[in-house]
């Protein structure tokens, strides 16, 4: 919970305009504290409780928590909403594939394959899937360095290791120690014996309870301890419970201020449900309700890409659609006689339409219409898509000097704007209703085309 | 520092509507907690429910794993219609795409004929959609309500530019109708108040549009979950209404679904399950298997 500047200037010394922290006053620079834009150390003349009691209070409310090391180094945490139309979301959870020691040379291989290689290329985007779980099931703990070593050799995948016997779960550690992984499961049992362990190495820790209130005593202690980058599974068995426990934790963070419980999650679909599309349903469910880590016993192309569309979409910030600017773009190469379609500028539009163009194998020119990013018929709905601005950016886009004739096609929802547009456009040029869903582009424009080469 | 789970207790309660009638009746809303928040304070009488689409001309461009199910009887609606009762619904969803001036401009009393035929030979309530388009919708959905005098059919979309003619069609013979506006808050309640004025706010269900996931559904969750917080949380009367999400043609018509059965499935049950966490009281998909495996995945213990 941010704390307000008028509260942190209680707490700084106030006595001389000393200016020594670079500010003219206390007060200005308790403000710049609580927005962000100054450090506690500025401050020479305050006791180190003080200190570090305020930097404690100016921590964001959701821990960062890094898994992995380099260029695949996932961060989660940080968040600061609870719902994503508040503001928006910020780190998306890291999606991990989970190996088990049991599983034979082969199944390995194969899964190491995935990580790399299961990649989505999606409207700008690249997908793909980021962490690897390596679990110890077999009871061999050889047999597991084993797997361990071969993971960190092989891939620069970020690492989770699961273990619940501690030993085992320490020599893995120190094999990957460099790679930041993230040890689990730390519990009520073994948490005293395991402190003076993890401190030998700091890495990040995953805590497991039998519910949301069980972790608490445990967070304390470790941070007491000075171990911070934890990981919270509050041990949700279903859907239900996931719902509930990650409700509990993500309110008890940004609402009530907790700090006990401000950290981000880990969640284990692969342990939940025994059906391979159930378990990606869960899934999904985690990455709706706020899940940092999601861990899945396998996955293929089929699977793994819808998972990671709808992270993208959740994750999409909704203050700023996502737009294309507003030109005349060409499709193939088109020529002075090729078709020319009229849109908005919401990516998503732009990009149904373009590939719907491209998959016609008609060349044509799209104009995008800046619509402030809004989809065609919601931006009609707004005034953004009117037959009178489309008209006047069909003037001004130059699209009047590519093309000799004067055919232009606007989407069939937005029919209605023909009169208007054609009127704006002096009745210089004949509009043409084109298909209501860009899935009708395919059957239409051919004709089109051949109608304007004729 | 002491820990007080945060329980939470709202004021509002979403209207309970209730479609169909006698024993083929359902209710749908009626809750004053948020989507499965079922550890705050309240309740939700109804849980979620589920329909299937049936489409009233054999579908052209469905892939063949959607056709699968149903493809003994994809050409005869009322035998379609009929073969949704083995797949657990709650209701059946009837589409008159024909009736669309840009597929077949079937007319009017052929389709409300149509309606009246599955609506008497299912044993849950019919939900029916005309063809979107505003002029010819008037014609289809007065016909249909008028038809089906009594039935208490869920009728839509009603929109912004038809909402008198339609509303009133619909208000006159007995049944429950769906508000539809384009993926927006303000436009919603816009309708919604102006609708109210003519019809009852107990007989309106929200269709807020429904995208498909990786094109456009964050909107639809987003939407969805602010109606709902609006509703339940501030008591806002022009949205504590149950609200449909027909989601199962939109993601059936992507590249995505087309092109692998279990990737089509994910497709539509991931949709399906965030619209269903955002807060939709009525889901309308298209693949039986979606909707077990949604069941399954919600009912799990």
């Amino acid at each position: 919970m941010p704390i307000a500047g008028s509260e942190i200037v209680k707490m700084l010394p106030g006595k001389k305009p000393c200016k020594d922290c670079g500010f003219p006053t206390c007060f200005a620079f308790a403000m710049k504290l609580a927005s962000g834009g100054a450090t506690v150390d500025k401050c020479p003349y305050l006791s180190e409780e003080v200190k570090a009691k305020l930097v404690d209070l100016l921590a964001p409310p959701i821990k960062l928590v890094t898994v992995g090391s380099g260029e695949n180094a996932v961060k989660v945490g940080n968040e600061e909403v609870i719902y994503r139309h508040e503001k928006t979301f910020v780190h998306s959870p890291g999606i991990a594939l989970l190996i088990s020691d049991k599983e034979d040379g082969a199944e390995v291989e194969e899964k190491i394959k995935k990580i790399k290689e299961l990649q989505f290329p999606w409207v700008g985007v690249n997908l793909k899937a980021n962490l690897l779980t390596l679990h110890f099931a077999s009871g061999d703990k050889n047999k597991f360095l084993a797997l361990v070593k071969k993971v960190y050799n092989s891939t620069d995948a970020g690492i989770i290791l699961i273990s619940e016997d501690l030993d085992v779960l320490f020599a893995a550690r120190d094999i990957c120690a460099d790679r930041h992984p993230l040890l689990y499961p730390i519990t009520k049992g073994d948490i005293d014996k395991a402190i003076p362990r993890i401190k030998e190495n700091l890495t990040p820790v995953g805590l497991r309870g039998e519910s949301v209130e069980q972790l608490i005593p445990l967070t304390i202690k470790l941070k007491e301890a000075g171990i911070e980058e934890l990981v919270l599974d509050p041990g949700s068995k279903n859907l239900l419970e996931a719902i509930r426990d990650q409700t509990s934790i993500r309110k008890a963070a940004l609402k009530q201020g907790f700090r006990p419980l401000g950290y981000p999650t880990i969640a284990f679909p692969a342990f939940m449900a025994k059906d391979g599309l159930k378990e990606m349903l869960v899934g999904s469910a985690f990455i709706n309700k706020w899940a940092s880590i999601i861990v899945f016993s396998d996955f293929d192309k089929y699977s793994l890409l819808p998972l990671l569309v709808q992270r993208l979409n959740i994750y999409t910030d909704p203050r700023f659609p996502m737009a294309v600017e507003e030109k005349y773009y060409e499709v193939g190469e088109p020529d002075e006689s090729s078709p020319v379609l009229v849109t908005s500028n919401w990516a998503l539009t732009y990009f149904l339409v373009s590939s719907a163009v491209e998959a016609a194998k008609v060349p044509a020119y799209i104009c995008v219409k800046d619509a402030e990013g809004l989809g065609v018929l919601t931006a009609w709905a707004a005034g953004k898509f009117s037959g009178d601005s489309v008209g006047t950016f069909i003037k001004k886009c130059g699209i009047e000097n590519k093309v000799k004739h004067r055919k232009l096609v606007i989407p069939g929802k937005v029919a209605r704007i023909k009169g208007e547009l054609e009127d704006a456009l002096n009745l210089k040029w004949e509009v043409i209703i084109g298909p209501r869903e860009t899935t009708g582009i395919g059957a239409f424009l051919p004709g089109l085309a051949k109608q304007l080469k004729g | 520092m002491d820990y007080k789970a945060p329980v939470e207790a709202y004021t509002g309660v979403v209207r309970e509507v209730t479609i169909g009638k006698g024993n083929k009746s359902l209710k749908i809303g009626g809750e004053n907690i948020l989507p499965l928040h079922f550890f705050d304070q309240g309740s939700n009488p109804n849980p979620v429910k589920f329909a299937l689409e049936i489409l009233d001309m054999k579908p052209e461009d469905w892939p063949e794993h959607a056709v699968e199910p149903f493809k003994d009887v994809i050409s005869d609606p009322v035998s379609w219609a009929k073969k949704c009762r083995g797949f657990a619904v709650d209701a059946v969803s009837l589409f008159l795409m024909s009736t669309d001036p840009a597929v077949k401009n079937a007319p009017a009393d052929k389709a409300a004929a149509l309606a009246r035929e599955v609506a008497e030979a299912i044993d849950v309530p019919l939900i029916v959609y005309g063809s979107g388009d505003e002029k010819k919708d008037v014609e289809v959905l007065s016909k249909v309500a008028e038809v089906c005098d009594g039935m208490n059919l869920l009728i839509g979309p009603v929109l912004k530019e038809n909402y008198e003619a339609v509303g009133k069609a619909i208000l006159d013979h007995g049944h429950t109708a769906i508000a539809q506006s384009p993926l927006d808050i303000n436009l919603l309640k816009e309708l919604n108040v102006k609708l109210s004025k003519i019809f009852p706010p107990d007989r309106i269900v929200i269709d807020p549009l429904s995208s498909a996931l990786g094109y456009g559904m964050e909107y639809s969750f987003s939407l969805i979950e602010r109606v709902k917080q609006i509703g339940v949380i501030t008591k806002d009367s022009m949205t504590m209404m149950p609200i449909i999400a027909n989601l199962g043609g939109e993601c059936w018509k992507t590249k995505q679904a087309k092109e692998n059965k279990k990737q089509g499935l994910l497709w539509e049950g991931m949709t399906a399950l965030s619209l269903l966490l955002a807060g939709a009281n009525i889901l309308v998909l298209r693949h039986p298997e979606t909707l077990k495996l949604i069941k399954e995945t919600i009912e799990a213990r």
